[in-house]
């Protein structure tokens, strides 16, 4: 529906949510978007950015947490003995 | 690159996928909702690698390809006006409307800019006073805020030469559409992540609970799209038909609340034409009146106008995931990327644009 | 042939597709091979044409010549890794020196703008000049026309070279076999992402420099090695997929590469993700895929580590006979797809 791709926050500019804007870092490559409807984000932090906004900051213990049920999934699997 | 990289782990994939096909003791259908789902699905192959019990249909979540004819007329109508830069997002350009696309009122001297944001439209609209900006808002309640937040700026600092033309798209109204279809065979559907990072999930829950229909949120890497049809899965198995939020690390039950705000402070709830579909009552999103000196449709005078669609293109029941792509008789004859008849060849996301791209055979048993 | 009708008043190319050029055209994908096949091809009707080598191969007097031309529009004319002039002078000896050829002579024609700064032309002289000298070729003629202001972006410049095939070895797409491997000299993807990058409407910022380099001495390396090489081809616009798709139809035979082994450069793979480009459509101008037999892959990969420009080299396919599609990409889940040229112009996607 909508590319949207996580990238980490290097600065933030502007109090006013309006003009709220922050430096993304995405792997080498840098863009100014709006922090508008993320006006908690912190420096260092990881957001989805869309559109040249950033849409939702990534709750880093829910994407650990994401890789742990994984684990444990498989986990299941195997102890279950079935092939892999 | 973080947050992509441990999510593509080719043996983590397999392996849900194995243990996926010790669960399946019936056949299911899924919808995925989302057009960056149904692309990401196809680009990793990740509906192979499924147990022959479950079956992925692709539904209308591409917001370039259920853009109306009508509208994209509007649109080539607009962008060839002398007094006119018209600012899209890239993949709109190759669009054909009911005769052409922007490219080519571009080549014949339209002034047809591609932006990566509305707020860079903002930007050309305060450099180029003397010109009227016009931008193509399209999309789903994930692109909808910034645009808002666009023609908020915009009416906030005075920049009266800026305007939209509106062809938001809301995604329950659609899935009611297909649900309520009696084509429909879904029995369970991924609900597009992104989507949800803003509108949260809140508002699933009445419609699992009215079609009976389990509901997965779902990211848009490998692992996270087989995580979601694990979920998916689990739950037709057991009977039940709960919303599950399986992309939390992006998405909270309440959404992007500053976002809404912003949506609801300039937009209001209107009927919207698809293409391919027809017309959804209370599916798509208009400017408010106070915004109307932001409004390209009441600047220009935009007439409505009846776009007549091919005869051949299947692409309204692709839609509606009641047909594949390589059931077309038209797909990849006289309809390709370079020139697409119907609403699901045109964006790269699209699923025949998906399929014709990236499938091996398209004569492969569906 | 003689039958064929040599002038034919009506465009060849259907009413239906495009009555006027579009930028896509000149993307270097699928339109603009319509372009060059229904069109061009079409009027000109020469047997070397018929070959689709980068550089006509030409026999005078039992000398084996190579002989291209080629034309650069770049926007901005300066970015990170190079600038008009250096690439107008690598790109003209990539195409003679994957044809196998020796590059000798290049000629420069300029279309200037009227308005451009004299400063601007000598620093893009100057650096033709380098890129000239370092490659060892000399620049031997050329010509100069000024367009009116607005008519121009700065200025373009078109090369064609000569170059001498002084080796026996057959080299070009007829000569591929299915079982060859296929080897690229480094990352890919880097002239075209630097350049998005560089565009100021866009608004990013990057490290990525461009690749722009001449193959030449590399090419010659190989050949005075004696390595039994079937066929080169440098990647420039349309990017591997289209260099890819190009050789494979040729040749007849299908391309399959191993995604997971394709090198990409961590900013490169970023900015293709948050644009919504595939890497393997962005454009190189200094790598180029090596199609040889298998036997001679590991001594081949380790020759081009040796050099400069091959740091990066990795063996990321193989040559089968022609299959469902020319070109298929195994992704890291071990499913198959096609990997298609380049579909009109490359343009950021939203969704």
């Amino acid at each position: 529906m909508c590319i949207a791709v996580p990238g980490q926050i290097k600065s933030i500019t502007g109090g006013d949510p309006m003009e709220l804007r922050g430096v993304v870092d995405f792997g080498g490559v840098e863009r100014e978007i709006m922090l508008s409807f993320a006006p908690e984000a912190k420096i260092g932090d990881w957001v989805l950015v869309h559109a040249g906004f950033a849409i939702t900051i990534i709750d880093e213990d829910s994407a650990r947490q994401t890789l742990a049920d994984f684990d444990q999934i498989l986990g299941e699997a195997d102890a279950n003995g079935e092939p892999h | 690159m973080k947050y992509i990289d441990e999510y593509r782990d080719a043996d983590a994939v397999g392996r849900l996928a194995d243990r996926l096909a010790t669960e399946v003791t019936r056949p299911w259908t899924i919808m995925e909702i989302c057009g960056g789902q149904t692309h990401a699905i196809v680009r990793f192959g990740i509906d192979e690698l499924l147990p022959d019990g479950v079956t992925l249909v692709h539904g209308p979540g591409c917001p370039v390809c259920v853009t109306s004819a009508a509208t994209i007329d509007a649109a080539l109508d607009l962008a060839a006006r002398p007094d006119v830069i018209f600012c899209s997002f890239g993949d709109m350009l190759r669009v054909p409307g009911s005769k052409m696309d922007l490219l080519t009122i571009r080549a014949g001297g339209g002034d047809v800019r591609t932006v990566y944001s509305p707020m860079d439209a903002v930007g050309i609209a305060q450099d180029n006073p003397e010109k009227k900006v016009v931008f193509f808002a399209i999309g789903f309640e994930t692109t909808a805020p910034t645009t808002a937040m666009a023609v908020y700026y915009a009416a906030r600092e005075n920049i009266g030469n800026f305007s939209l033309l509106v062809s938001h798209v809301l995604v329950i109204p659609a899935m009611e559409a297909i649900l309520s279809s009696p084509e429909s065979s879904i029995n369970g559907f991924l609900a597009a992540g992104h989507v949800c990072t803003v509108t949260g999930y809140n508002a699933y829950h009445a419609v699992a609970e009215k079609y009976r229909t389990p509901i997965v949120v779902t990211g848009f890497e490998p692992l996270d799209l087989m995580r979601g049809i694990y979920a998916c899965v689990r739950q037709l198995e057991s009977g039940k038909y709960e919303v599950d939020n399986q992309y939390a690390r992006a998405v909270r039950p309440e959404g992007n609340i500053p976002a809404l705000n912003t949506i609801d402070r300039v937009f209001e709830i209107c009927d919207r034409e698809w293409r391919g579909l027809g017309t959804i009552p209370h599916s798509g999103l208009k400017l408010k009146n106070e915004y109307a000196g932001h409004d390209a449709e009441l600047i220009f005078n935009v007439k409505p106008v009846i776009s007549a669609e091919s005869s051949v293109c299947i692409s309204g029941r692709i839609l509606q995931g009641a047909a594949k792509p390589p059931q077309c008789p038209a797909f990849g004859k006289q309809c390709t990327p370079e020139h697409p008849l119907g609403a699901t060849m045109v964006s790269s996301e699209g699923a025949c644009a998906a399929y014709y791209r990236y499938r091996p055979s398209h004569n492969r048993k569906e | 042939m003689t039958e064929k009708k040599i002038f034919n008043p009506v465009c060849p190319i259907p009413i239906s597709d495009y009555p006027v050029v579009l930028m896509a055209h000149g993307g270097g994908g699928t339109l603009t091979g319509q372009l060059i096949d229904k069109l061009f091809m079409a009027a000109f009707d020469s047997s070397q044409l018929e070959a689709r080598t980068d550089s006509a191969l030409l026999t005078v007097d039992r000398n084996r010549l190579a002989f291209t031309t080629d034309s650069f529009v770049v926007s901005p004319l300066f970015f990170p890794g190079g600038d008009i002039g250096s690439l107008a002078v690598y790109g003209t000896i990539n195409d003679l020196a994957t044809s196998g050829a020796r590059p000798l002579y290049l000629s420069a024609g300029f279309i200037i703008e009227e308005g451009l700064a004299m400063a601007t032309l000598w620093e893009i002289a100057l650096s033709m000049a380098t890129a000239a000298r370092a490659a060892g070729i000399a620049i031997v003629t050329g010509d100069t026309k000024v367009v009116e202001r607005g008519k121009g972006d700065g200025v373009y410049i078109n090369t064609s070279g000569i170059g001498i095939i002084d080796h026996n070895l057959d080299i070009g797409p007829a000569c591929i076999r299915p079982g060859d491997v296929v080897m690229v000299n480094g990352d890919i993807g880097r002239h075209g992402m630097a350049i998005m990058a560089a565009r100021e409407s866009l608004g990013f910022k990057s490290r990525i420099e461009s690749d722009a380099a001449s193959l030449s001495s590399m090419v010659q390396l190989l050949i005075r090695a004696e390595f039994e090489i079937h066929c080169l081809r440098d990647l420039t616009r349309g990017g591997l997929a289209s260099a890819a798709n190009e050789l494979a139809a040729t040749a007849g035979v299908t391309i399959e590469f191993e995604e997971p082994k394709i090198p990409v450069d961590e900013a490169v793979a970023g900015f293709c993700e948050v644009l919504g480009i595939d890497v393997c459509h962005s454009a190189c101008e200094g790598r180029m895929m090596i199609i040889l037999p298998e036997t001679q892959a590991p001594q081949c990969l380790q020759a081009l580590k040796n050099h400069d420009l091959g740091r990066g080299a990795a063996v990321i396919g193989r040559v089968t006979e022609a299959a469902s599609a020319p070109v298929i990409l195994v992704n890291a889940m071990g499913t198959r797809r096609i990997l298609s040229m380049l579909s009109g112009e490359q343009l950021p996607r939203i969704c």
